[in-house]
């Protein structure tokens, strides 16, 4: 096993996760406001601006899900209890010691246990929750008519706020995260320029270098 | 006086007065458009096949107004029989759906109390001629009054069927006569000001009972309303109120509160005055994601909700309480007024009357707003009640639920007014009428009720007293300029206008407080824990530092 930079994550990946970020913030900042949270949109504006970021968001997971898929990448969401004691380990007390984070990134699997069952649960639990309910209570006035409809208009109102309330926790613990390693740019770097520290097996090394040299720092 | 004087004197006078008209206008904050305005549009009866002043029968000369009914029907041969199947003519109309018995010839308002009996004065805005008493003779043609809605000229007046007290008769002496011809042949389509004649002064005054319908859509600017605009559509009445037969459309005793049907087939009429029948049901167009919103809110809200932001504009004020409690004092023995109220066009309104006791005015008000389905329910003469409590005279039922509710906005009138405390009923006053127990004249309450109820046979304790009513006025005149119309948060808010409005979730004014709670604890927790993870990463002890 070698150490090498390694472009982990494409410009398509990059670009998904930025983008993805800033929908993200608009749709907090504009969702809280029409929650009654701050007045610093006016109602008709907070809407626009909510709507509109919530479709592009959409547009966007639209694109992101086919990627996945096509290029395979999904198989680093899939779960795995292998190694996760030992980073909530590290996380509840190694860190104090100064010891190393105990996962050692690898081609076919970039993100750490705890991190792929967080993604994996925003993926497949928050993200729908928020975009289902949000899409249900968009289009109240088509199914205003059906029987208990205010009690279920309640109910979606409670779940989409739930979510986004949830989603504020999880992105506080993402960027605190970022902090824990050696430094804050450090983590961040490769989710600028795509380059992080992998584990290669020779056989990766050699396949990459030959194949795909470019992917290689 | 030489001809060449009078310009120069016209000029002068017009000087002398014009800083008056200026200051006037000043205080108006939506002044009446000047000089004369284009004719109004009535829908779909203008054009007209005919000139008035071309008919023969309309030549011969006049002495009062049947002789010009029957002139008039001697051309229209039909009209009369249609026109006697209207509110105008009957003043009654039974609610398909709830059954009761309405129309002025039977309700008690809580303004002037009740017309039953005071027809002498009240059915002065009867569209026939000489109602006084229950001898009126409904099957009679020649009694219709055409002219009071068909007059163009303005000089067309009608005074009360009998004289009442001597008190009263002598405000309607001395007026000039009318020239029956000059008003039979110029005769056209009802204007504004000749359904004013009777609406705007509803509740016996100008805007009085609606706060939507005054005198300030006679000639309204812009601003009052975009449909009756003088400079703008000029709207008639009519143009909306479209008009079947002499039957007209929109009645306030059977309300279309939600009408998803639009505008109809293409070339199809509709005989209803929903904003729908001409705006369709998707009406704002879509320029923007709001603007879907916006559209969807047409199954929820009425258009007059957003629309019409606030009542009793254009300078009159309507009244909003009315206590007949003081209703009697004298000076000297005779019936006295005060001024009190000076309204947005400068005029002066009477806060107190002898004959009918305070008044409290507004203007620019935020409406009511309330589910409502369009059914109103009276208290009628024979509705019995607990008169500790207030009652509502026309109470509405509405809700989110029932399918045919939306929001719509209300003026709320509240009156003490007389009732008979023994039986649990409102009753019938004698206000108006030339015998001694006329109340106004006379100011005894108990003997104007006793003489009201008896007269038609109804039961009395003979111990009267006042109940505090309500009554609701559905708001649907005045419609704003799309820019004055009502923004999201004005609802969209805490505290917004929809505040009291029940059954339903509204974001921005609703909330889970508990689901709000439990966020804010689990950010906050989740910040704690974050500050208290890094402060022991700070100050632990470490190793090799990473």
């Amino acid at each position: 096993m070698t150490v090498r930079r390694v472009r982990i994550f494409s410009l398509f990946e990059r670009f998904w996760h930025w983008s993805q970020m800033l929908l993200i913030v608009t749709l907090m900042f504009s969702g809280f406001g029409l929650h009654g949270f701050h007045h610093m949109l006016d109602f008709k504006q907070a809407v626009n601006l909510h709507t509109l970021a919530a479709f592009l968001l959409l547009l966007l997971w639209a694109f992101s899900i086919f990627w996945l898929f096509t290029t395979r990448n999904w198989r680093h969401f899939i779960p795995t209890v292998k190694g996760m004691w030992q980073v909530l380990r590290f996380y509840s007390f190694g860190i104090f010691q100064g010891e190393h984070h105990p996962y050692r990134k690898a081609y076919w699997r970039k993100h750490n246990p705890l991190q792929a069952l967080a993604y994996l649960m925003l993926k497949i639990v928050l993200f729908p929750l928020i975009w289902i309910s949000g899409l249900v209570y968009l289009f109240y006035f088509l199914w205003r008519d059906i029987p208990h409809a205010t009690q279920l208009l309640d109910g979606v109102a409670l779940v989409h706020t739930g979510a986004a309330f949830t989603i504020v926790v999880f992105v506080m613990i993402h960027v605190y995260m970022l902090t824990t390693g050696h430094s804050f740019k450090e983590h961040v770097m490769p989710m600028i320029n795509g380059f992080d520290e992998v584990d290669l097996t020779p056989e990766e090394e050699a396949y990459l270098l030959k194949d795909q040299p470019e992917v290689l720092g | 006086m030489r001809p060449v004087l009078r310009p120069f004197l016209a000029l002068l006078l017009l000087g002398l007065l014009s800083p008056v008209f200026a200051s006037a206008q000043g205080q108006w904050p939506t002044p009446p458009v000047e000089g004369k305005p284009p004719p109004q549009v009535s829908g779909p009866l203008s054009g007209g096949t005919g000139d008035h002043t071309k008919y023969e029968a309309l030549k011969q000369p006049f002495a009062s107004g049947p002789e010009v009914t029957k002139a008039c029907l001697s051309c229209h041969t039909e009209t009369g029989k249609h026109f006697m199947k209207n509110v105008h003519w009957t003043w009654e109309y039974r609610n398909p759906d709830t059954g009761q018995l309405l129309g002025k010839k039977h309700l008690i308002n809580n303004f002037c109390t009740n017309a039953r009996g005071n027809e002498g004065m009240c059915a002065q805005c009867h569209a026939g001629y000489g109602w006084k008493d229950e001898s009126f003779d409904f099957t009679d043609e020649t009694n219709i009054d055409c002219l009071v809605c068909h007059d163009t000229t303005g000089t067309y007046y009608k005074t009360p069927n009998s004289k009442g007290s001597p008190a009263c008769s002598v405000m309607f002496e001395g007026k000039p006569p009318i020239d029956y011809n000059l008003v039979a042949e110029s005769v056209g389509l009802p204007q504004r000001a000749n359904c004013g004649t009777c609406h705007f002064n509803g509740g016996g005054g100008d805007n009085v009972k609606h706060g939507d319908l005054s005198s300030a859509l006679t000639n309204p600017p812009r601003e009052l309303d975009v449909h009756m605009d003088a400079q703008g559509l000029n709207f008639a009445c009519t143009a909306c109120h479209i008009t079947k037969s002499h039957v007209w459309a929109g009645s306030r005793y059977q309300v279309l509160s939600k009408d998803m049907e639009g505008t109809g087939k293409p070339g199809q009429r509709r005989d209803v005055a929903t904003c729908e029948s001409c705006h369709g049901t998707a009406p704002h167009p879509v320029d923007s994601l709001a603007a879907f919103k916006r559209n969807d809110h047409i199954a929820s809200v009425a258009c007059q909700t957003c629309h019409i932001p606030e009542l009793a504009r254009g300078g009159v004020a309507t009244i909003t309480d009315w206590d007949w409690r003081t209703a009697g004092k004298t000076r000297n023995g005779e019936g006295y007024h005060e001024h009190g109220y000076t309204q947005g066009n400068g005029e002066h309104r009477y806060t107190y009357k002898s004959i009918k006791g305070n008044f409290t005015y507004g203007e620019n008000l935020v409406p009511l707003y309330r589910w409502f389905d369009g059914q109103m329910r009276y208290t009628t003469i024979d509705t019995k009640f607990d008169v500790t409590k207030p009652v509502a005279i026309n109470d509405f039922t509405g809700s989110r639920e029932d399918g045919d509710s939306r929001i719509w906005p209300f003026k709320k009138m509240t009156t003490w007014m007389p009732a008979d405390m023994g039986n649990g009923t409102l009753v019938y006053t004698h206000l108006w009428g030339e015998d001694d127990d006329s109340y106004w004249g006379n100011y005894d309450m108990g003997k104007s009720i006793a003489h009201g109820m008896k007269e038609f046979g109804l039961p009395y304790s003979g111990e009267f007293g006042f109940v505090e009513t309500f009554s609701y006025w559905p708001i649907t005149h005045t419609v704003s300029p799309k820019e004055d119309a009502l923004t999201c948060q004005d609802c969209h808010a805490k505290q917004g206008r929809l505040e009291g409005v029940e059954g339903v979730y509204m974001p921005g004014r609703d909330n889970n407080r508990w689901l709000d709670l439990i966020g804010i604890i689990a950010v906050l927790g989740t910040l704690i824990v974050i500050l208290g993870h890094a402060l022991i990463r700070i100050i632990a002890p470490k190793g090799e530092n990473h």
